[in-house]
């Protein structure tokens, strides 16, 4: 059963760009991690997927509905990007303030404990550390008891520990059967998490497909050396910055063997692993 | 419904815990009653009820501008407001939750102007008077919430609190809500009044609670700024829906 659906799905801001026919099926209980650089267009999917935005062209549908329509957002649970909870309610009112709005809530008090929060229920939002406004807004897309969560950037500015139990905590949504959009721009979140992997970049979907496969083609090593490009098999990508030559690469041994048998004169080498941005560009350019 | 009370609940505990803002919203009416209409109307019956009359005008349009236009600037520009769009509510129990509370907000606004009049000054109004001076309220509310939400939904939370401040002085001193009766206004003001939302709703109030005949070009301008402001805030709102931060 299809429970999230993005049919050639595009959105503008004004005269910007911001999603480009994107297609996307959501099958019930997958955990989908949505990978991208900064401005890439995965909150506005996630703010088109929960009925915040509307689509400038194409379709979007949630378990078959318009997700305008509210009946339609009964079964999903969004936390918000950014810590911005209402500063001067407790943390129990807002808790209680997301349960009035579904037919059958999670017990405030199980919710709170299951996230570490029940010693802060009589606490403004205001007075809780940043790690704290972060697992309470991530409980909060869990209070409807939801088929289907999206977590835009769950664990952004949390330290390892905290990260970690939340991870438990979705991985153990995704167990009992529970359906997973999570957006991230760390690698190792996605990894630790998702099946599915779907990367989207300058507004377009460029891959789709199991955690491994998708690792091997953004999970790419940077070889550079002042000298001429070479171009084999084993180069994904190659460009010259300044007087460098940089080369993408998912076989580094092989790029280095081949320089120095079959190749031109090479100077100052340099191997690194590839950021995230720079495996996102030559996804971008293939 | 149950959900409108309870965003308006909610609403209503967010103001509330920032105290300041609602002694404000109660505080300049009452203080204008205080030192302006008690001392130089008070004892005079005819006199009190017109000055009244302006002052309930004066509370319910700063109740009416402020709240509107600073709270739905503040709300846009957290991202907790967003978020509620996910919840499964339309935008109807939202928005009739935020008109309760500041309904809620006015009425605070009100009582110690009221409560004022009726101890402290020689003001008289019939019960029939009273009821018809509150549905004339709650018709010049109107206007007022709609230029406030206008001023929410199109100005950053900095620039709507500075704009409602511009809007809201001049507009109570160019309707005479400052000079108590009808005949009190500076012969300069004439001109200008009866074309501010101001003069014709505290036309509105005094004809609903004394014997005073309005005059019909305030009236008529009453309505134009009701329809404008209509105008305005829907188009505010429909443009903050498309762009908001760019």
């Amino acid at each position: 059963m299809t429970v999230a659906r993005a049919v050639n799905l595009t959105h503008r801001y004004g005269e910007q760009l911001a999603l480009d026919r994107v297609n996307l099926d959501v099958e019930r209980g997958q955990l989908v991690g949505l990978l991208g650089p900064n401005g890439a267009g995965k909150s506005t999917l996630l703010k088109l997927f929960t009925g915040g935005r509307f689509p400038t062209d194409g379709s979007v549908e949630l378990f078959g509905f318009d997700p305008r329509r509210p009946t339609a957002r009964r079964h999903i649970g969004v936390t918000p990007q950014e810590t911005g909870l209402p500063e001067t309610l407790r943390v129990g009112e807002v808790v209680d303030y997301v349960r009035a709005h579904f037919p059958e809530p999670a017990d405030r008090d199980d919710l709170l404990d299951r996230f570490g929060l029940l010693g802060m229920r009589r606490k403004q939002t205001g007075a809780l550390s940043g790690g704290q406004k972060r697992r309470l807004a991530v409980a909060l897309a869990f209070v409807g008891r939801p088929k289907l969560v999206f977590l835009d950037e769950p664990t952004t500015g949390l330290d390892v520990e905290a990260r970690r139990s939340l991870w438990d905590a979705i991985a153990s949504f995704h167990a009992e059967g529970g359906t997973v959009v999570l957006t991230s721009h760390y690698l190792e979140e996605v990894e630790a998490l998702a099946q599915r992997v779907v990367v989207i970049g300058e507004g377009r979907l460029l891959a789709d497909g199991h955690v491994d496969e998708i690792k091997k083609r953004v999970g790419l090593t940077k070889v550079s050396y002042l000298g001429e490009q070479i171009k084999t098999e084993s180069v994904v990508d190659s460009r010259r910055d300044r007087d460098r030559v940089v080369v993408y690469t998912s076989d580094p041994d092989q790029v280095i063997r081949e320089l120095v048998t079959a190749g031109p004169d090479f100077r100052e080498l340099a191997i690194e692993p590839a950021s995230l941005e720079d495996a996102f560009l030559t996804l971008t350019n293939a | 419904m149950s959900l409108a009370l309870t965003h308006a609940k909610y609403h209503f505990l967010e103001t509330v815990r920032v105290p300041i803002a609602v002694i404000g919203t109660m505080f300049f009416p009452a203080a204008s009653m205080l030192f302006f209409v008690v001392p130089f109307a008070g004892s005079h019956s005819a006199a009190a009820t017109y000055a009244t009359g302006a002052m309930t005008v004066f509370a319910t349009m700063s109740a009416c501008l402020f709240q509107y236009g600073i709270s739905v600037a503040e709300d846009r520009a957290q991202p907790w407001e967003p978020f509620t769009r996910t919840l499964p509510v339309g935008a109807a129990p939202r928005f009739i939750g935020r008109v309760i509370n500041v309904g809620v907000m006015t009425l605070l606004a009100l009582l110690p102007v009221l409560l004022i009049a009726a101890l402290l000054t020689e003001a008289t109004v019939s019960v029939p008077g009273l009821l018809l001076g509150a549905v004339a309220l709650l018709v010049t509310a109107v206007p007022f919430s709609l230029l406030g939400l206008t001023v929410g939904y199109a100005l950053p939370s900095r620039a709507a609190l500075a704009v409602t401040q511009l809007l809201f002085f001049p507009m109570a001193f160019g309707g005479g809500l400052f000079f108590g009766g009808p005949d009190r206004m500076p012969s300069f003001l004439e001109h200008v009044a009866p074309f501010l939302p101001t003069r014709g709703a505290v036309e509105l109030v005094w004809t609903a609670t004394t014997d005073f005949s309005p005059e019909p070009t305030s009236l008529i301008a009453l309505g134009v700024w009701t329809a404008a402001t209509a105008g305005t805030a829907v188009w505010a709102f429909r443009r903050d829906q498309g762009r908001r931060f760019r």
